[in-house]
């Protein structure tokens, strides 16, 4: 069986004279000597990490737990939002849905094609401004761009595309159905 | 039943370091898995929530099992 090195860089003794392992908690998580604190740091370090692992591990659950909030929640009503004549080709609606503070925008882009968007911007939450002529959606804070029929990230900094809002026409009304947000 | 491996200061310094790298390493992946998973749940894309929450627990276990041994080892010192 191999030797054991000796502990040549221990240099300090307790003033008892017993060993380290017989002092007090306190004595061993203080050393004066170089290497048995580089000893405690390393330690020290490691158990560190191993509870910012753990917090990693609770937000992952954290965003499964609300995910799982998510599904259960009901979905939204279908909502009146306007009558299809209030809003001109090329005109555009601010509207809230499904929650009074959720601003979206509804854009008449032809005669029978309508689509609403949610109106904050994917970036850092700016209102959108659509603009039917260029077929955009522009987000003035960043310059970010967005596509006016797909809501597709077309310039500027926004991650992802704008949360479509579904429309349905029934009769001469138009009405917000659901929220749709997809990742590409 | 052999007794435990006993190592001196000098011999536990450099299983420690490589202890610590490791930790390091999983630590940081569970960042990237963490930010990565925030990204694409905010984004509509929710196929990927499951899969890295076991991900990242598993790498949290090797930790604490790393961390169990390290404590062993402070016990076994020579």
């Amino acid at each position: 069986m191999a030797t054991p090195i000796p502990e040549r860089e221990t240099i300090s003794l307790p003033p008892d004279g017993r060993p380290l392992d017989d002092q007090p908690a306190w004595r061993r998580d203080f050393p004066i000597d170089w290497a048995a604190d580089q000893d405690v740091e390393r330690r020290d370090f490691v158990k560190f990490l191993t509870l910012t692992s753990l917090a990693f591990v609770i937000g992952q659950f954290w965003i499964a737990g609300q995910r799982w909030l998510r599904r259960r929640a009901d979905a939204p009503d279908a909502r009146r939002i306007a009558a299809a004549s209030d809003v001109p080709v090329g005109g555009s609606l601010v509207f809230e849905y499904p929650n009074p503070h959720d601003t979206c925008v509804l854009v008449r882009v032809t005669e029978s094609e309508f689509v609403a968007f949610s109106q904050k911007c994917t970036h850092l939450s700016c209102a959108v401004i659509p603009k039917p002529d260029e077929g955009v959606f522009h987000c003035p804070c960043h310059e970010g761009v967005f596509d006016l029929r797909t809501g597709r990230v077309i310039a500027g900094p926004p991650p992802r595309p704008l949360p479509r809002i579904l429309i349905e026409v029934r009769g001469a009304d138009i009405y917000a159905t659901a929220v749709e947000t997809g990742s590409v | 039943m052999a007794p435990p491996r006993t190592f001196s200061r000098a011999q536990r310094t450099p299983i420690v370091q490589g202890m610590l790298a490791f930790v390091l390493i999983l630590v940081v992946l569970q960042l990237w898995l963490l930010t990565a998973t925030m990204n694409s749940y905010l984004g509509g894309d929710e196929s990927m929530v499951w899969p890295a929450a076991l991900a990242s627990l598993v790498c949290f276990l090797l930790n604490a099992g790393l961390l169990r041994y390290l404590r062993r080892l402070e016990k076994t010192r020579a």
